[in-house]
């Protein structure tokens, strides 16, 4: 077929903005990235040690400028033990252009909660009704849905002025690929290893942490993936107009532990969505408020057949029947947050 | 050095009134300590607290083994705590009960101590008459005072307003006022016996 | 002023006089009491500008004060026992960060078989983990050492354990002399940090350090302490000075210049042993006591000197080192390295047992005669212990060891002690 161009009297319609993007150069300066910038913070600035293509390494830098830009640089960030501390922190070098603190493996959302309480009392010795630095608190799955779970959920259930962010990468990383309670079904890690009659990952779906965060009624619940840098940083900007506890779950995929290429990072976290394995979405005080659409569904295969650790699904050895349950999981999340409309290009 | 044992059972104020006891030494100028026996106290279990008290420091921490003083909260203890364990042989002993010790089965006691410094008072009752609650640890308290005269009903006063407020701090009070007047009575008669 | 309350509220109100900024958390027995006061002197407004957070966990209680800590926030925290094991991650990640956190320690004895009642098994536990640790003696000079710790954590950067007895000091009710505000303001200047979180000067806190530079830090942190043992009798004197009384210190003796025999001791059990010696003193023994007030950093060269001239050394402790005998008498041991004298380890009190005055002369006289075994357990109930063993060789299924000894101990509840 030729490539025609469309009619002239026919308007453009630019909802290919985003990561479907036609370029930051055709919006409005206002309607920009934060990344788009020159004026970014470089939060997680270059130099750093994070593998080719970690969706993490992205994801940090996307949120942790967004917060940056949404508090004028006012922002301290507490962070637990995992890959994007190892990589950015090696002795004695830091790439990290904010104040910053690493504690421990599982107290990141308490340190933040120290961190926040010293701020409230330094703002009213100054006179002030509430401080004008505001604190972040990340760490990776592991740190969150696993053994920093007691703390995040103290630190919700206490609704302390703290953004905690997720990156989501469904394993162990920085340890070599281990299974956490994000990990999802049927998926190989090193502690679930592919073999014998349920190869992969057996347990259900992965700790539903957005959902857990929800349970807590905390002001603001949001995914997102680094597929969707305008929504994060949209994200980010509203959780840092608001204050108590917040919650951003942010999709980000690993070359490394997922088998995938580097390259595949923001495609497999788009698929992740088109899917509907993983919903995007926001909530407030435990209902949910906004909900991305998929644009172009596609079955889960598209997405999991790019990635080694679900290799063991396909083939003449393959695993339908945890095939289709991964489908039917990707389909309850579609009628469950109404991922399907008629704006969607089926 | 004066050393107080006190037994009761939790909920009764036992740990209370022996603090109560160390502020109204306190109050009178001397060295007090105060202290629990130390358990996962229950509604109901026995309980024991201690006080000492003295003109300087006290040093020792050792629960109190050889007691100048025993006051019992609740007389239901007599027959399952050996609350007489170490008393010295002049102590003292003051038992909630309306009931005298011949009658209360404790007729080797009356026969191994001194007997006019031996006494019970009814203090459940006088704290039902005057607190609305079966909390005999205020009442004992000012019938010890009057029991010994080791401390006064003054001090004894401070000490329950100290750790109480308002109209139960003054309810007890008057509840430690009739314990006392109470006891007075009761050692007069010993002492003409 | 002087006033008589409980040990506990006396802490809260030194903790209180030295203006925290943050305080956080959460409840363990029997440190219970020193928080449930602080956290109603906060709520009340009676100490101002302060945050009380409640955590879930005590791993979450020390974990907020990093946070605070390392944002410039005056910080205190306290624990016992199993909470202090549970946080003990945290515990170390404070000092290795250099945040000088003040926390008490309820000292209780650790499970299982859980045990509510004192010793000094969990401070003990954490010995290595690089805080200062300062044991009280009484109520009053637990109330002085918090006011101390926080200039001591605060000059060196480093964070202060003050361990006092479980329920014999927390919950006794005993005078104490409480300073005023003003005394206190001039005493324990503002706190300012040698690292803070701050945006106007970004620092990343808490990098990885590997093999090339890992040792190094750990030298310093040595080092630091070291410091602390000209600080720790500084602090101490300027204390006196202001305050008109003794508090503190590295060590402390008692009757220790003639003795023959000196015991050592930490804690609250160096009263009833001061009354011991007097006893003993007035039968013509001469016998004294040294209180190591400062167990780390350990004051190796003050307790050889105190020690030196004596004959018997009875190391009195509350801890015990499963395998091997004393904690503390190890550092003693350590301290009279190449003097010839004959060395006593007695375990006692273990789990609430009650140290009497008794039982301590009894075996101090046996340490005396020379009839004392190297390590005793003091007040030991061999007919359970023996009874126990013997079940034991007897059958392979001999049950759950605790409950076998509890039945084997019959009713408790009729007896006095």
């Amino acid at each position: 077929m030729s490539n025609e161009r469309a009619s002239s009297a026919a308007p453009v319609k630019f909802y290919q903005t985003g990561t479907f993007t036609v370029g930051n150069r055709l919006l409005d300066a206002q309607q920009r990235s934060v990344q788009a910038s020159t004026e970014r913070n470089n939060s997680l600035t270059s130099g750093h040690r994070a593998c080719q293509g970690c969706g993490e390494a992205l994801g940090a830098r996307y949120a942790i400028d967004a917060a940056m830009r949404a508090t004028n640089g006012q922002l301290i960030a507490a962070n637990a033990t995992g890959c994007l501390e190892v990589f950015s922190t090696p002795y004695p070098e830091t790439s990290w252009q904010l104040p910053w603190l690493h504690s421990l493996f599982g107290n990141a959302a308490a340190v933040g909660t120290g961190i926040a309480a010293a701020l409230r009392v330094k703002a009213r010795k100054a006179g002030l009704a509430q401080s004008a630095v505001r604190v972040i608190a990340q760490g990776g799955d592991g740190g969150t849905t696993d053994i920093g779970f007691g703390c995040l959920s103290g630190m919700f259930e206490r609704n302390d002025d703290v953004l905690y962010i997720c990156y989501d990468n469904e394993a162990y990383m920085n340890t070599g690929v281990q299974r956490s309670s994000a990990t999802p079904f049927a998926a190989r890690t090193n502690t679930t290893m592919a073999v014998g009659p349920r190869p992969g990952e057996e347990a259900g779906q992965g700790k539903n942490l957005p959902r857990i965060a929800m349970a807590h009624e905390i002001p603001y619940v949001a995914t997102a993936t680094v597929a969707d840098l305008r929504d994060l940083e949209a994200k980010v900007e509203k959780a840092m107009g608001m204050h108590g506890a917040r919650y951003l779950h942010i999709l980000v995929p690993c070359p490394l532990g997922w088998g995938a290429a580097s390259c595949d990072t923001i495609k497999l976290a788009r698929l992740a969505r088109e899917t509907g394995i993983f919903p995007v979405f926001e909530a407030e005080r435990g209902e949910v408020t906004q909900v991305t659409r998929i644009r172009h569904h596609v079955p889960v295969e598209e997405y999991l057949k790019p990635q080694k650790r679900f290799a063991h699904l396909f083939g003449p050895k393959g695993h339908p029947d945890m095939l289709a349950q991964i489908q039917a999981q990707a389909d309850r999340n579609i009628r469950r947050y109404g991922l399907l409309d008629q704006e969607t290009v089926a | 050095m004066l050393q107080i044992r006190i037994h009761g059972r939790g909920g009764q104020g036992v740990v209370t009134a022996a603090e109560m006891l160390s502020i109204a030494a306190f109050e009178q100028g001397r060295h007090a300590q105060a202290f629990p026996s130390f358990g996962s106290e229950r509604t109901g279990a026995p309980v024991i607290a201690y006080c000492r008290i003295d003109d300087q420091e006290i040093r020792l921490r050792e629960p109190i083994l050889a007691p100048d003083v025993l006051i019992v909260q609740d007389p239901t203890l007599l027959h399952q705590v050996d609350v007489f364990q170490g008393l010295q042989p002049d102590g003292y002993v003051l038992i909630n009960s309306k009931r005298s010790f011949h009658d209360l089965g404790l007729a080797d006691i009356e026969a191994r101590f001194r007997h006019e410094r031996l006494v019970t008072v009814p203090a459940t009752e006088i704290a039902l008459k005057h607190v609305g609650r079966p909390l005999p640890n205020a009442v004992l308290l000012g019938g010890f005072a009057a029991l010994s005269g080791l401390i006064t009903l003054e001090a004894v006063d401070h000490a329950i307003r100290t750790k109480l407020s308002g109209k139960v701090a003054e309810n007890n009070v008057a509840a430690a006022a009739e314990a006392f007047a109470f006891i007075q009575r009761e050692m007069e008669e010993l002492s003409h016996a | 002023m002087l006033r008589q309350m409980e040990g506990s509220r006396a802490v809260a109100e030194a903790v209180a006089l030295c203006r925290p900024e943050v305080i956080c958390a959460y409840p363990i027995s029997p440190q219970t009491h020193i928080v449930e006061g602080l956290g109603e002197m906060v709520k009340s407004g009676q100490v101002a500008d302060c945050e009380f957070i409640n955590v879930e966990s005590e791993f979450a209680a020390m974990s907020v004060a990093i946070g605070s800590s390392a944002t410039g926030a005056r910080t205190y925290t306290a624990t016992a026992s199993q909470g202090l094991l549970f946080m003990a991650e945290a515990v170390y990640n404070a000092s290795g960060l250099g945040l000088p956190i003040v926390m008490t320690i309820a000292n209780r004895a650790i499970g299982a078989p859980i045990n509510i009642w004192n010793d000094h098994s969990d401070s003990m536990s954490q010995r290595d983990c690089g805080w200062i640790q300062l044991f009280a003696e009484s109520n009053q000079e637990a109330l002085d050492l918090h006011i101390q710790a926080f200039k001591l954590a605060e000059e060196l950067s480093m964070p202060v354990m003050v361990c006092m007895d479980g329920f014999i000091l927390t919950h006794a009710y005993e005078r104490v002399d409480i300073p005023k505000q003003a005394e206190v303001d001039a005493f324990l200047p503002p706190y300012e940090p040698r690292q803070v979180l701050d945006p106007a000067e970004p620092v990343s806190i808490g990098a990885m350090v590997g093999p090339e530079a890992f040792m190094e830090v750990r030298y310093l942190a040595h080092a630091k302490q070291l410091t602390a043992l000209d600080v720790i009798p500084r602090i101490s004197e300027e204390f006196a000075d202001r305050f008109g009384r003794a508090s503190g210190g590295l060590v402390r003796g008692y009757l220790t210049a003639d003795a023959d025999t000196i015991v050592v001791a930490l804690g609250s059990v160096i009263g009833t042993l001061k009354d011991t010696i007097d006893d003993m003193r007035a039968d013509g023994i001469r016998i004294g006591v040294l209180g190591i007030q400062s167990f780390r950093p350990f004051p190796l060269a003050a307790v050889r000197t105190a020690l030196q001239h004596a004959t018997n050394v009875v190391v009195l402790e509350k801890s015990f080192c499963v395998g091997l005998g004393g904690v503390v008498s190890t550092d003693v041991r350590l301290a009279l390295s190449g003097l010839q004298l004959h060395g006593y380890t007695v375990v006692a009190g273990l789990g609430g047992r009650a140290i009497t005055k008794a039982s301590l002369q009894r075996t101090l006289r046996e340490a005396i005669a020379g009839t004392l075994q190297p390590l005793t357990f003091m007040d030991l109930d061999w007919r359970i212990v023996n009874r126990q063993l013997a079940r034991e060789a007897q059958m392979r299924r001999s049950g759950p060891i605790a409950e076998s000894l509890l039945r084997d101990v019959g009713p408790i509840a009729a007896k006095v002690i």
